[in-house]
């Protein structure tokens, strides 16, 4: 059947581009569609059917055909994708094909229970294609219809599960395995992502800032979760003290790959230049002019492992590139320990604060990284409550264009806090 | 019906939930306390904890957009050999924990007789990340899943092996927004020509102040066409990002034959050796032609090859192109070098070469 024809009810779209792609070794969501559409009697069948048609579309016109709109649910401002057809007259069943977008655990660690559980809600109330995760981390439970969206979510709500963020709110958050299963992590990253997200669900549910603002947590400097990149607030782990070296292990490790490779892949790959090889094949390493950077413990997992006085690095600002291109996080806060209860707290804090400095300052449609971009880092460090640390540039600045009559005065708070630092404190207080 | 049945229910904002619940018991019981980890094969890792306990990892392949009947399938699994839990990786792979080694070789094989690809660890290209394309966003220029299952199927040897230099991310973009994010490669589109603007539309579907100030270059300006208001374009000031779109469709960015493919090279998330780096332009103007996209693919196929041939172990494929130096990747993967690829955006005198050094 030609794509446009009339088709009675019942009527299975010719697909003919979509068809291309069940062939091949990779899974396909296109075998998967089809399976959904020839469920007998599913109530979403019919759903699908006009979703493989209106895609089979696109790809022969090479158009999308979705337009948003506004649907939510009682209590809720976001969460929920709205999506209505262009060409909903010619399908129908797929006209309302809005998306909820829900927060997974921390670390995406489910039990097959709770799969057939979440399974069961979407064959109930929606369309029976799940998306395992979205680029925000969310669980995408996609295609349902306005009429439907109140009872899905009240479903997945019940299971003790809640809606993420969408619009001009706090985001989704992600974080990586870490503690759960990595011998890297260096802060229990679960714990902080939920006592963050958790403690401003109000900016989640009902959108009110000027652009949206993301979390992300990564247990190293790995960042498996691409915080620098991608949040407005970049968790990193990371630790102050020596690496700890197992120099049997190290031993170990040269006599299984060989001295050369050991040198070309550990050794210079060192970006500070802070690794020596010892003539009887143990490590030596320069702590102090050690980056935390990962390379060498991972190459020698067994070997090398951070250090014991663990922490967190906080970057902000990271995102792409509309308006102002893109940026990276910045590193604001070098270090802050994250141990205790009060550690956390601080974090959270922080993390309000900077919500806060968001909600006040940054224009609409302004990520606080071009917020930070328009009124300079140290204005912003000044707001935030965060003093001047080297750790924070690439460089000191070469532009000889600003004033320092007060130098002197700045000068001197860095003696006193270097001083009051003698005891090792934590930075960022 | 009574008001009372019609009385919505009042959400609980349970937020994030706690993860604990649905982990492995061997995850919660060595929390924080892992020793180390190795790969005894590709799709394998072992990680060990300080009290002794070893838990093997089997990672798989998935199409992230699965039917509840994949979903079923890869529980059943789970069920069957990993005692009911199993996890999730930023890339939409699966994951499987089980404590005994009997148990690894038996999953594999139930996973691979159901079509689910081993691999993606270490040195591997793993999944793609990426967007949604025309199956469920409003403003994409091509698919997502299809490209990237076409991809995979190109890749699937490089997924199931590790015989990169080292691992290689790839993400998929469906507009300039760049959804997938940051890449070794990145494979986005590219808009060639301003918007055509419907302006019967623009009165009554956008917020013109809003979309003015959205664009990057100002290069919008309320107007007035056949006595309605609406907006126009310099279209010699315009850079076809596609900024207007979004918040006012009547701007339509999308067009047949002008929406292109770039694809980008060498960014990276990880700290590791080199500092985080966006991606850069290798080339532009690739159609943009479904269900296969083979232009796409076929240049796709080339970066990874000369990458996999030439980098030195650990290497990422910035890195290599950093020592290499630009000339050579460009010779090596046989792509033009063009005026459009020195940067002309804020800070693009950065980005240019402000030395004697010269690569040959």
């Amino acid at each position: 059947m030609k794509d446009g024809e009339p088709k009675g009810k019942g009527d299975i779209h010719a697909t003919p581009m979509l068809d291309q792609l069940e062939d091949g070794p990779w899974p396909s969501f296109v075998t998967g569609l089809k399976r959904l559409r020839d469920t007998k009697d599913a109530k979403y069948a019919p759903m699908m059917n006009d979703l493989m048609g209106q895609l089979n579309k696109s790809y022969e016109n090479r158009k999308g055909y979705w337009k948003g709109g506004v649907v939510s649910v009682y209590g809720y401002g976001g969460g929920i994708i709205p999506r209505y057809s262009e060409v909903g007259e010619e399908y129908p069943e797929s006209k309302e094909f809005h998306t909820l977008r829900v927060m997974p655990p921390p670390g995406f660690h489910y039990t097959t229970e709770l799969l057939r559980q979440m399974c069961d809600i979407w064959e109930e109330h929606g369309s029976g294609l799940i998306a395992f995760h979205g680029q925000s981390g969310d669980i995408m439970f996609q295609g349902c219809t306005t009429e439907n969206t109140q009872k899905a979510f009240d479903a997945l709500n019940k299971i003790g599960f809640d809606l993420g963020g969408a619009g001009p709110a706090l985001r989704t958050s992600m974080s990586c395995v870490g503690a759960a299963r990595c011998e890297h992590s260096c802060y229990d990253e679960a714990r902080a992502h939920r006592g963050i997200i958790n403690q401003f669900l109000d900016e989640m549910h009902r959108p009110s800032l000027p652009y949206k603002f993301k979390f992300k947590f990564s247990g190293c400097g790995n960042d498996c979760v691409n915080a620098i990149h991608r949040a407005d607030f970049a968790v990193i782990g990371t630790w102050r003290d020596d690496i700890k070296v197992n120099q049997e292990r190290v031993k170990e490790h040269v006599a299984n790959v060989g001295r050369k490779y050991m040198i070309d892949t550990v050794i210079s790959m060192c970006p500070t230049r802070a690794l020596s090889l010892n003539d009887d094949d143990t490590l030596d390493i320069d702590n102090k002019s050690c980056v935390r950077c990962m390379h060498c413990i991972n190459v020698m997992t067994k070997a090398l492992s951070p250090g014991d006085d663990k922490g967190v690095s906080v970057m902000i600002g990271g995102k792409r590139s509309l308006k102002v291109g893109d940026l990276m996080g910045t590193m604001i806060i070098p270090f802050m320990k994250l141990d205790t209860d009060e550690d956390y707290e601080k974090l959270e804090e922080f993390a309000e604060t900077c919500i806060e400095f968001f909600a006040d300052n940054a224009l609409e449609h302004e990520r606080i990284g071009e917020c930070i971009d328009r009124i300079g880092v140290p204005a912003f460090l000044e707001a935030v409550g965060v003093e001047a640390d080297p750790n924070m540039v690439n460089h000191p600045r070469t532009s000889s264009y600003v004033r320092t009559d007060d130098f002197d005065i700045e000068a001197a708070k860095w003696f006193e806090r270097k001083a009051l630092e003698a005891g090792l404190t934590v930075a960022g207080e | 019906m009574s008001a009372e049945s019609v009385k919505p229910r009042t959400p609980d904002e349970v937020g994030v939930p706690d993860h604990i619940q649905y982990m492995h018991p061997t995850l919660v019981k060595n929390h924080g306390a892992w020793d180390y980890h190795d790969r005894p094969r590709p799709g394998v890792l072992r990680h060990v904890a300080k009290s002794g306990d070893e838990v093997f990892t089997i990672r798989a392949g998935t199409q992230r957009q699965m039917d509840v009947y994949t979903i079923r399938t890869l529980a059943d699994i789970g069920d069957k050999f990993a005692d009911g839990h199993i996890r999730f990786t930023t890339r939409s792979n699966i994951e499987y924990m089980v404590t005994d080694e009997a148990k690894v070789q038996p999953l594999i094989d139930a996973l691979g007789e159901e079509g689910f690809p081993i691999g993606g660890t270490g040195a591997s290209v793993t999944m793609i990340s990426h967007t949604q394309g025309w199956l469920h966003c409003d403003i994409p220029g091509t698919d997502a899943s299809g490209v990237v299952k076409g991809l995979m199927d190109m890749l699937h040897d490089e997924f199931i092996q590790e015989k990169m230099p080292n691992r290689v991310r790839i993400t998929t973009s469906c507009c300039q927004i760049n959804c997938g994010g940051q890449g070794d490669i990145a494979i986005n589109v590219q808009y060639t020509k301003p918007p055509k603007i419907n302006h019967d539309l623009v009165a009554n579907v956008c917020e013109r102040p809003a979309v003015v100030a959205r664009c990057p270059v100002a290069a919008i300006r309320p107007a007035m066409v056949d006595g309605k208001p609406t907006l126009e374009i310099d279209e010699k000031k315009c850079i076809c990002c596609g900024a207007c779109y979004p918040p006012c469709p009547p701007m339509q960015i999308n067009g047949d034959d002008s929406t292109k493919i770039a694809i980008w090279v060498g960014g990276k998330h990880s700290n590791a050796r080199s500092k985080p780096t966006f991606h850069k332009l290798a080339v532009a103007n690739l159609p943009n032609n479904a269900p296969h996209w083979p232009e796409v693919n076929a240049i796709v196929k080339r970066i990874v090859q000369a990458y996999k041939k030439d980098a030195k172990h650990w290497e990422r494929m910035g890195e290599w192109i950093e020592r290499i130096g630009w000339s050579r990747f460009f010779d090596m993967t046989e792509l033009a070098f063009t005026k459009h690829h020195i940067d002309t955006w804020t800070g693009a005198r950065n980005t240019m070469n402000s030395s004697a050094h010269i690569h040959f």
